[in-house]
């Protein structure tokens, strides 16, 4: 395939970054105070580029530019999540900013580049590549999260993520040169073939992979690699954690797909065994910590380790077509998990104002008296994050464990429900904040209509998927191959 | 006309849907949405009864079936049907729900359109539980369940709620998650969830006890049973009214029809290897429980107490069919045991939602639970407590009301089985009508105690109505219990015919 021709496949990521730098240019010589200009041109941009994935949605894997890159079902629908996720938490995010006087044009900007990354994360298919897009990804969403410079906790989140992000950047680059050094090549491929071909030194192939594991559990928040995810959650602006929380979950997913599966799966039966102890981990100490928790965004940052866990354990299966093994339920609880953090934390943006951030869980006390509908969606976002029917957060559990099983780790399974029932109980805290106590000061909903509209959709949407999940969970398999 | 009628679906979604329409528009218009709810829920009642009179009693396949494609991928469908065991189950909710609706009337002040709303979504996803084919719509409804009686006891109960309803919803919620391990298990090795494909697989004496064991967690603590029962007490205690008569009448009937429609027919080899520590465990619940509840102070724990004794009858009824197809009794043995259980279930739950509602009649006036706070009630509400007074016999177990059928074949069977075993049930009937008929003579009976009990006002028409409702359904089902067994005849049966076969490979 020709250079020319290869480029059309890349028309997304071209376009968006040729619309960042628009936006970039637009902002700066834009006087509006309220920033719309650039705000709509983000989101149109984050619309085009949509559709431009859609259109070229391929029906087989495509490898170009000398196999550095991918294009196939799987990052199609990925891609698809990160856009629709991302322009969701721009709308949340401009009502947030602006009604704190806080907008600035760059946070846009730098979104942009962000789901940049994200797109060239996505389709790597060499760790180049992954690693290309993984930068730009985190350099972008460190600058994010200090975006409020009169905040103290913000720009000491923002140091937090930044350096154990580099450091983290750093152990994944040094497995990726490890098995470079070995193999002589970063192109994933061609690095399973040099796996699955038979070696003796096999040592410093795990030695390789030990690191990129690591890389990994860093960006997905597992245990013990987590540290910095309840400290920027909480510090950061409600908007950006929302961001955090989102799309950057399913870029890591793909990374982890990427390395482990495309790269690796010859040495499955190893990161395996690593994997299975992340998630125990994570199960662990996202479920018992988050109980302890008086923040709610730091409650919900716990929750999203555990969460992380569970991802997991639903890559642990890997893709095995012909044993029917495959890491369809860790797509699917990806998917949901987005369309849920989404919900409880654009909540936490729907019940602030300028002044009171609503980020302690007391401020939700009574709420069920003073707002009946916006409970009510709060108490679909709790119990679908629990894990309880009829919602999406249920199937996306029942997925996973399903997979588990049919992998024969039945002593895993039983342990992940187990963990889900301690997470049962904060979750239960926030309904029991919302319905069973009353408040001595009346809760205020201090959002415009369009975050009102917006969530209530949201939540909707989850119980709608809760009751009828079969066309994601046809996609899910379909775009694996199935 | 009603041939094509989807009546399954419609006695799931009608009171959901009605229950969601309460809670949008009911919020400003108090009278019109308890007049709604009753109408809903009426009509459900009516058309359940369809299902009595259309059901043909003489075939072992499922009836009023209903399919359809609910994912693909999985082969999950969307599959209901009723055989004799549902049926009545099906009858008791629809009718404990009516009387539910009309038991709040004026008694519930705060949030009465979310209330009624709640018990209505609730309605539906109980009957879903009875009708579905699909496992993994039953556990879809099992769970689902949770929530609507979550906020029921949270947001209406009484002081001590909180610590009650989280406990409640841990508890199930703990046991219910091993079943969904199982039934994924079972998945995998058959490639199916629908309920009459796992009947046939077979499976290896190991993995049956693991299966028996996953089950017996969810079902056990929903029944509940001694050691797992001690969310109950607390639940019925500060549960309001309403919310105690659900629990004790159709939420712990879940644990027993979970037993019969899963753990017997789907682990028949687990059942018979295990049937020895179920025995126990029944045994447990029914003498030691007993006790347990003579000496409370608080009316509504003694009444849940005395729950956990009677739904004992329900797993020794059970398990007792093992020990009796072991020691080659006759199948009709079997049944009759099985009968008896399902009888004590449908029974109890008449009882105990009428001796709930009776507590319920007092506690409006007095809103005191304790014991000693009553005393001579007779005096001044003399038709309650000719009312209450039928109830506490029929809860003693009294030949010619419905407490007593149940008890004695369950009883009966037993002795086909070991002789030891039928006496130390039997003992029941003792203590039964110790703490029943203590307590009722501590607050019916003896001098009027202080000036509250003075006061009282006897029923009104509206309580009447619901505690007349609930007498004639006991004594027609003490007196004339044939049409129930009629209905569940053939399908215990055909049930004991499966399970008399080993499934082990």
């Amino acid at each position: 395939m020709s250079i020319t021709s290869e480029i059309l496949f890349v028309l997304p990521e071209l376009a968006l970054l040729a619309f960042a730098c628009l936006v970039l240019v637009c902002d700066v010589f834009s006087k509006s105070p309220n920033k719309l200009l650039t705000y709509l041109l983000a989101q149109a941009s984050l619309a085009v580029v949509m559709v431009l994935v859609i259109w070229l949605y391929p029906d087989e894997r495509v490898a170009l530019f000398n196999q550095h890159f991918i294009l196939d079902p799987l990052s199609a629908v990925l891609k698809v999540t990160v856009c629709a996720a991302s322009i969701v938490v721009f709308l949340y995010s401009y009502h947030y900013f602006r009604q704190r006087d806080l907008l600035q044009g760059e946070y846009f900007v730098l979104g942009l580049f962000a789901v940049l990354g994200m797109l060239v994360m996505v389709s790597a298919y060499s760790m180049l590549t992954v690693y290309l897009g993984l930068e730009l990804m985190s350099l972008s969403l460190y600058a994010m999260v200090a975006m409020n410079k009169e905040s103290g906790t913000a720009s000491e989140a923002a140091m937090k993520y930044f350096v154990l992000g580099a450091l983290a950047s750093g152990l994944l680059l040094y497995g990726i040169s490890i098995l470079y050094g070995v193999t002589g090549t970063i192109i994933l491929p061609e690095l399973a073939a040099h796996l699955g071909s038979p070696v003796d030194n096999r040592i410093v192939f795990l030695f390789g992979l030990v690191f990129v594991v690591v890389g990994i559990a860093f960006k997905l928040g597992a245990v013990p690699f987590h540290s910095w995810l309840p400290d920027v959650y909480e510090g950061s602006p409600t908007a950006v954690t929302l961001f955090l929380a989102s799309a950057p979950k399913v870029a890591a997913f793909a990374m982890a797909i990427r390395l482990l599966i495309d790269g690796m799966q010859p040495l499955h039966v190893d990161w395996q065994g690593m994997l299975i102890v992340l998630s125990l981990l994570s199960m662990a100490v996202g479920n018992i910590v988050a109980i302890s928790q008086s923040n709610i965004k730091r409650m919900l940052a716990y929750s999203a380790i555990a969460h992380a866990g569970f991802l997991i354990l639903g890559i642990l299966p890997g893709l095995q077509a012909d044993q029917g093994s495959t890491y369809a339920g860790a797509l699917f609880y990806v998917i949901a998990y987005v369309i849920m953090s989404m919900g409880a934390f654009g909540f936490i943006i729907l019940a602030g104002r300028k002044g009171h951030e609503a980020d302690n869980l007391d401020d939700y006390q009574g709420l069920a008296d003073a707002s009946p509908w916006f409970a009510l969606i709060m108490l679909l976002f709790m119990f679908s994050l629990a894990g309880v029917p009829p919602f999406l957060g249920f199937w996306a559990k029942w997925y996973v464990i399903k997979e588990v099983i049919a992998i024969g780790h039945i002593w895993l399974a039983v342990l992940a429900v187990l963990f889900s029932v301690v997470g049962a109980y904060y979750y239960l805290r926030v309904v029991k904040l919302m319905y069973f106590d009353r408040a001595e000061t009346a809760p205020v909903i201090g959002a415009d209509t369009q975050v009102r509209v917006l969530i209530s959709l949201n939540g909707l949407a989850i119980l709608a998927l809760g009751f009828a999940p079969g066309e994601l969970i046809r996609i899910c398999t379909a775009v694996l191959g199935f | 006309m009603f041939q094509s009628l989807p009546l399954l679906s419609l006695l799931i979604w009608a009171p959901i849907l009605g229950g969601i329409f309460v809670l949008l528009v009911g919020s400003r218009q108090r009278e019109s949405s308890k007049l709604f709810a009753l109408v809903v829920s009426s009509l459900v009642f009516l058309l359940s009864t369809l299902l009595y009179f259309r059901f043909d009693t003489t075939s072992v396949l499922m009836q009023f079936v209903e399919y359809s494609v609910w994912i693909d991928t999985f082969n999950i469908n969307y599959h209901l049907g009723v055989d004799g065991i549902s049926v009545p189950l099906i009858l008791l909710t629809t009718f404990t729900t009516v009387l539910v609706v009309i038991a709040c009337w004026v008694v519930i002040e705060t949030r009465l359109s979310q209330y009624l709303a709640a018990f209505l979504i609730l309605e539906g996803l109980m009957i879903g539980v009875f009708v579905s084919l699909d496992a993994i719509l039953f556990y879809f409804f099992w769970e689902a369940m949770l929530i609507p009686m979550f906020l029921i006891i949270g947001v209406w109960g009484g002081p001590g709620r909180i610590y009650a309803t989280i406990k409640f919803f841990l508890y199930t919620f703990l046991g219910s998650v091993f079943m969904l391990v199982a039934l994924l298990y079972l998945y995998s090795k058959m490639g199916s969830f629908y309920i009459f494909d796992l009947y046939r697989l077979p499976l290896s004496l190991a993995e049956q006890k693991w299966i028996f064991i996953a089950f017996l967690l969810a079902f056990a603590v929903k029944i509940p049973m001694w050691p797992v029962h001690t969310w109950l007490p607390d639940a019925h205690v500060e549960a309001p009214t309403g919310g105690s008569v659900i629990l004790a009448a159709i939420l712990l009937k879940m644990g027993g029809y979970g037993f019969i429609r899963f753990s017997l027919p789907i682990t028949p080899d687990a059942g018979a290897a295990m049937a020895g520590f179920m025995i126990v465990l029944s045994l447990i619940a029914i003498v030691y429980i007993g006790f347990v509840a003579l000496v409370q102070q608080d009316m509504k724990k003694l009444i849940a107490y005395s729950s956990v004794s009677h739904m004992g009858f329900v797993t020794l009824g059970f398990f007792i069919v093992f020990s009796i197809m072991e020691q080659a009794g006759s199948n009709a043995d079997a049944v009759m045991g099985l009968a008896g259980a399902m009888m004590q279930m449908v029974s109890h739950g008449l009882i105990s939602a009428a001796l709930f509602l009776c507590v319920g009649v007092m506690y409006d006036r007095v809103h005191s639970r304790q014991i000693a706070d009553y005393g001579g009630v007779a005096n001044t509400m003399p038709v309650f407590a000719s009312f209450m007074m039928l109830f506490a016999m029929a809860n003693a177990g009294l030949p010619g009301t419905s407490g007593f059928v149940g008890e004695f074949l369950v009883i009966l069977s037993s002795f086909r089985a070991n002789a030891w075993i039928a006496v130390i049930a039997a003992t029941v009937l003792i203590l039964g009508a110790a703490y029943t008929l203590w307590m009722y003579k501590r607050v019916i009976f003896g001098d009027v105690a202080n000036e509250k009990v003075a006061g009282l006002q006897d029923v009104s028409p509206r309580e009447t109505s619901f505690l007349l409702l609930l007498a004639v359904a006991v004594l027609l089902l003490g007196l004339w219990p044939a049409p129930l067994f009629e209905l569940m005849e053939t399908t215990l049966n055909q049930l004991v015919e499966h399970i008399s076969q080993s499934k082990v490979t």
